[in-house]
């Protein structure tokens, strides 16, 4: 939208037309500019320079051990993050199972069939805006308090993803609700007039036209749930765990938990092996964060 | 723009011979299935005020929550025990603070830079890259304030002695970085949302770029970036991970930023890991403080979406 504004830039002028005769810059302009673009760059050297210091502080434990061993409390320089690695995979997948069904039904409620005018559908969506900025830690409690203590289900990996489920709900809600709001209405008209129930239009016309949308808001709910750790500490995914989960009753223990371990022993090796986790963890999350970009630009059209 | 349900009102509502042939059963399940899954997003908030008041009540039924409010002293597990929370509110807001002075100056910065300066082209290799910090996980923030920071704070400290090796003053600056992404987004769509003949006549009148950001679109989409602001405060006040690695484990009421504190979250998170049996008075400081930490940030966060929408009311 306002890169329209900004193609016909009123100080440069349109390319090839005759310069307006002014004094110069002023300095005070160039200070702003200056400033404004220094305050860009603030955040973009220290993502460089953040991902510098773990390639090179992991650089000695980037190999194999990394993914074959166990974390070995005695000599981690022979231990690695294999249950970390696995666990990750095992929390991450049954949070996808849970989150991702009932966020795409949720949205598909709040835009397809919700009043908007009746006061308890606005209270649903204020009240999704605000679990989306609920300290993940307080998700934490309530994974501690209510699933594992109150329901019972204990430190397992079940507790794990049904808290981060709850987690990043509001999030897959939310960026489902765009790309179902961003299908024209004249794809609905259509489809409602040829004789077809709201659900085949829906389920035909709507969701086909969504799923890049929600996919994309999707992998990046995943990629937040992979690095937290806060709510998993209260959940007991601390100790160390030195085999793979076989199942949803299964202790785990995941990559960010590892880590926190790991930074918290006094012992040198573990700043290097830390190192070495936090480089798998953001290559991981790089990688969910570019596939996610590819897929909004490879499939995102104007209507 | 907004889809009702066209569908069944032309259906259901209609005159007498558009009448439906035959009741759909099929799509009154659906929704039925649809308003389920909608309600789990309710049962979470009902599921939290659950596992944070019986237990906080719990609490105070042992503990004077005037004590609790005003006390200087945090020391719940030990003999005797106090339980005065200053020491971590004070923690929590001094951490906060020194994030809020790097985030809002350079997200505000962007933000402007973004939206008034920026060529597209400039746009699209910033953009995903503030977007990158914001996914990156805040127990990798910790580990860089804790390892990368504050020796290098310590390092070269111009006057008097340097940070402690866990302080208030690292946490908070790498918060700040972390906020960034947050406050910059929002204010940058606060600003966007400012219709264009705004920037025209102000550019028409003779108006510099400078003046055009920050006299016509800074001002217009003021409500926004104030939302933008709330939501980094409590984006800040309940960061977990960055606080309990890099400023420390222990209560301080001190307005010192070079010394380690605890904050709130800090707490929960160290009383969470210690496997506390459940009913115990320190059990039960987890849920106190937690509901404690819920309400500060539920305002922040209501107020944050009020001024949201308020901008977006004015500009639609």
């Amino acid at each position: 939208m306002s890169s329209k504004v900004l193609e016909r830039d009123p100080i440069a002028g349109a390319p090839g037309a005759p310069r307006l005769k002014g004094r110069g810059t002023p300095w005070r302009e160039r200070f702003f500019h200056l400033s404004l673009w220094a305050s860009l760059a603030v955040g973009v050297v220290f993502l460089v320079g953040l991902i510098t210091y773990v390639v090179v502080e992991g650089w000695s434990r980037l190999d194999s051990r990394l993914w074959t061993n166990f974390p070995d409390l005695i000599t981690p320089s022979n231990g690695g993050a294999q249950s970390a690695i696995m666990g990750t995979l095992w929390v991450i997948g049954f949070t996808a199972l849970y989150c991702l069904p009932t966020g795409i039904l949720t949205a598909i409620y709040l835009e397809e069939y919700a009043d908007q005018n009746r006061w308890y559908n606005r209270a649903v969506e204020i009240n999704i805006q605000n679990l989306a900025a609920v300290p993940s830690i307080v998700y934490g409690i309530l994974g501690l308090g209510v699933i594992s203590r109150g329901l019972g289900f204990g430190q397992t990996v079940l507790t794990a993803s049904l808290t981060l489920s709850l987690l990043v709900l509001p999030v897959v809600i939310i960026s489902s609700r765009e790309a179902i709001r961003a299908v024209p209405q004249s794809i609905r008209q259509a489809s409602l007039a040829l004789g077809a129930t709201q659900w085949q239009t829906i389920w035909r016309q709507v969701l086909p036209a969504a799923v890049p949308g929600m996919a994309t808001g999707s992998i990046l709910a995943l990629s937040r749930a992979i690095g937290e750790a806060a709510p998993l500490l209260l959940l007991g995914g601390l100790t160390f765990i030195t085999f793979n989960p076989t199942g949803v009753e299964s202790q785990f223990t995941v990559l960010p938990i590892q880590i926190f371990n790991w930074i918290s022993q006094s012992r040198s090796e573990f700043v290097a092996l830390a190192s070495a986790a936090i480089v798998i963890l953001l290559v991981i999350l790089l990688a969910m964060n570019s596939l996610a970009i590819w897929l909004r630009n490879r499939y995102s059209h104007k209507w | 723009m907004k889809s009702g349900a066209p569908g069944q009102r032309t259906v259901s509502g209609g005159p007498g011979f558009l009448k439906q042939s035959q009741p759909r059963y099929g799509e009154k399940v659906i929704k039925v299935l649809l308003v389920a899954a909608s309600l789990v997003s309710v049962l979470t908030t009902v599921g939290i005020v659950i596992a944070l008041i019986p237990p906080a009540g719990e609490f105070f039924g042992k503990v004077d929550f005037g004590d609790f409010i005003t006390g200087t002293n945090w020391a719940p597990l030990f003999k005797p025990p106090h339980f005065g929370v200053l020491p971590l509110v004070g923690a929590t807001l001094m951490v906060t603070l020194i994030a809020l002075l790097v985030a809002v100056p350079l997200g505000l910065g962007a933000a402007v830079y973004l939206s008034e300066y920026a060529s597209p082209r400039t746009r699209t290799v910033f953009k995903p890259m503030l977007e990158v910090l914001a996914g990156i996980p805040t127990v990798v923030y910790g580990f860089f304030a804790l390892k990368a920071i504050t020796p290098a704070l310590q390092d070269h400290w111009p006057f008097g002695d340097g940070p402690q090796i866990f302080n208030a003053l690292s946490a908070g600056f790498v918060m700040g970085i972390m906020i960034i992404p947050t406050i910059a987004s929002l204010a940058e769509d606060a600003m966007s949302a400012v219709p264009h003949a705004l920037r025209d006549g102000a550019f028409a009148l003779g108006s510099s770029r400078m003046q055009v950001s920050t006299r016509v679109v800074f001002p217009a989409a003021l409500s926004g970036i104030v939302a933008a602001i709330v939501l980094g405060i409590s984006r800040a006040v309940g960061e977990t991970m960055i606080v309990a690695i890099a400023a420390g484990g222990q209560p301080n009421l001190s307005f010192n930023p070079l010394e380690g504190m605890q904050t709130m979250t800090a707490f929960i998170a160290a009383a969470g890991i210690g496997d506390l049996p459940t009913g115990s008075t320190g059990y039960q400081t987890i849920f106190a403080v937690g509901s404690l930490l819920f309400v500060m940030t539920l305002v922040m966060n209501l107020l944050s979406i009020r001024l949201v929408r308020k901008y977006r009311e004015v500009y639609e």
